[in-house]
């Protein structure tokens, strides 16, 4: 019983700093503290007018569909050489693959920042960022493609093959479908940490900002904060959406493949 | 040669999971091995000087600000995994024993959600509740429980320690809760059949077999808990400055990126070591028990 206590208090504790957000993002006054002064939607409304922000904006969008294209494509490599097949040195080969999991981000960020600008006298972009969320997203993808693809029988691919369909196509007609919630589920985790991103886009960015970055350059200007406010709301109430779909997607596929689901995206 | 790679089950495994490799190895191994080899070089104003040296190095050691910075860190990390591992567990426990199965999975999600979301906003909110004017502040003041605001708690080592905490609570909730779902609740059994009390039960035999899963939880809170300036930068102070701080400024403002590989190399590696003795320590609970 006092356990149960302990765990919703800690449950409050986690969410006590998002749920304040709403809350200043509709208090009218400039400064971010209490007391409060009255409710007002005009920070929601500087958000529309705000071009340097939608800049930012599109650049993180474009830059996070990439990401999660790219990084559940190599996720799905990953995870079903895992699932399917024994080769050569497996664990180390996936350990590394792992890696960046727990890799300080700063490490990845300064790394590819010296090979990019120092070695290969490239210019820095949203491609250069891609790259970089691509590597650190592609666990997290597997993580979530090991729960599909784990119990996934690997007998049914080759009846197909044996009723004369091509590898390809059993691939597509046969495993495609069973794993389907977890490559959207993949596609949306990857989505949701590259848009947030930060360290590694303050490093890799050219010259124009992801919205990580614009809001950090927003966080030294008090004036401006009641707006970050505003679209910490809309940004938190977009990735909430976009984890739940994520979630129910990825127990859905667990389902469709028989596993018992164990909980948790790790 | 192609007929023979996808002839066996090995060369096909092989195969597959080559695009992800190859990403890896070109993304991670290669420039890894490019800091290494930077931090060997000097910065001569613009250019790069190449020759082989080992005097960023030797600032490092000499400098006394590049060691308290990489001992403040690790002193850090240090107690955010203390802190986050302590608490976490009870959470973990709670969840694996004590909530229905089919509850698991949406606990695990409520845990997890606010890790997910705006790291930066999060970060500046611990400022908004920590600050001057701060909810716990205020909250303080009006309870009539304080008259001045407190000012221990924003611009130093311990908002820096309360905000990562507050970050890397999940991570440290996951390993556990894994590792105390894999134990066998008949050992639980026996053990109080064989007359241990609840606690000595927890103690004997929980704990021992949830070991895994604690040492996992802090490797994955320590190693990324280093790499993190933006906690330090907002909520530190000038007194709250950690090694990756200094890395950032040696590399996007001081433009010493020699220096920066240098440091990036040494926190890396004090890291390493560090967590290196840590699963040594802990060896014994590690061995496989399936």
């Amino acid at each position: 019983m006092s356990l149960r206590v302990y765990a919703i208090a800690y449950l409050i504790f986690l969410y006590a700093p998002i749920a304040l957000l709403p809350i200043f993002a509709f208090n009218d006054a400039t400064i971010i503290a209490f007391p409060l002064s009255g409710g007002t939607t005009k920070w929601f409304g500087e958000l529309m007018t705000n071009r340097a922000l939608h800049t930012a904006v599109g650049n993180s969008l474009f830059i996070a569909v990439m990401t999660s294209i790219l990084s559940t494509l190599l996720g799905v490599c990953a995870a079903r050489a895992g699932a399917m097949y024994r080769f050569p040195m497996k664990a180390g080969i996936m350990g590394f693959i792992m890696l960046p999991l727990v890799l300080p981000e700063i490490i990845v960020a300064v790394s590819l920042l010296v090979v990019v600008v120092q070695i290969l006298d490239l210019g820095l972009s949203n491609w250069t960022i891609i790259a970089a969320h691509v590597l650190i997203c592609t666990p997290f993808s597997i993580a979530i493609l090991n729960g599909a693809f784990q119990n996934l029988d690997p007998s049914m691919e080759e009846a197909a093959m044996d009723l004369g369909e091509s590898r390809f196509s059993a691939f597509r007609l046969v495993t495609l479908p069973l794993v389907m919630p977890g490559i959207i589920a993949s596609m949306l985790i990857a989505f949701t940490i590259s848009l947030d991103e930060f360290i590694i886009a303050f490093f890799l960015s050219g010259s124009s900002p992801t919205m990580p970055v614009y809001i950090w350059g927003l966080l030294r200007f008090p004036q401006s904060l009641p707006v970050v406010m505003a679209l910490g709301t809309i940004l938190v109430a977009l990735s909430i959406l976009l984890l739940t779909i994520a979630e129910i997607l990825r127990r859905r596929g667990m389902a469709r493949v028989g596993v018992k689901d164990k909980g948790g995206f790790l | 040669m192609w007929r023979r790679l996808t002839a066996t089950e090995g060369g096909q495994g092989l195969l597959m999971v080559s695009p992800p490799l190859i990403y890896a190895l070109a993304l991670l191994a290669v420039p890894l091995g490019a800091i290494l080899l930077f931090s060997f070089w000097t910065q001569d104003f613009m250019a790069v000087d190449t020759t082989f040296t080992l005097n960023n190095y030797r600032e490092i050691a000499e400098k006394p600000i590049y060691g308290a910075l990489l001992q403040r860190s690790l002193f850090v990390a240090g107690c955010v995994t203390i802190v986050t591992v302590i608490v976490a567990f009870p959470v973990a426990y709670f969840v694996s024993f004590h909530v229905r199965p089919e509850r698991k999975s949406l606990w695990l999600f409520l845990i997890t959600i606010p890790f997910w979301t705006s790291y930066l906003i999060r970060v500046f909110l611990w400022k908004v509740i920590l600050g001057y004017n701060g909810v716990i502040n205020t909250g303080l003041i009006n309870l009539g429980l304080i008259e001045e605001p407190l000012t221990f708690i924003l611009y130093n080592v311990n908002a820096v320690i309360i905000t990562l905490a507050h970050a890397f609570a999940p991570f440290a909730i996951l390993p556990i809760f894994v590792a105390l779902e894999k134990i066998d609740r008949s050992l639980l059994e026996a053990s109080q059949d064989l007359g241990e009390s609840k606690f000595m039960t927890f103690l004997r035999v929980t704990l021992p077999l949830s070991m895994p899963g604690v040492v996992a939880a802090v490797l994955i809170v320590f190693i990324p808990t280093i790499g993190d300036y933006v906690t330090p930068e907002l909520m530190g102070g000038a007194g709250g400055k950690l090694i990756a701080n200094m890395i950032q400024t040696q590399f996007l403002a001081l433009n010493n990126a020699p220096l920066g590989a240098a440091l990036a190399i040494v926190a890396m590696l004090s890291v390493s070591a560090i967590s290196l003795v840590f699963v040594l320590l802990n060896r014994r609970w590690l061995k496989g028990r399936s």
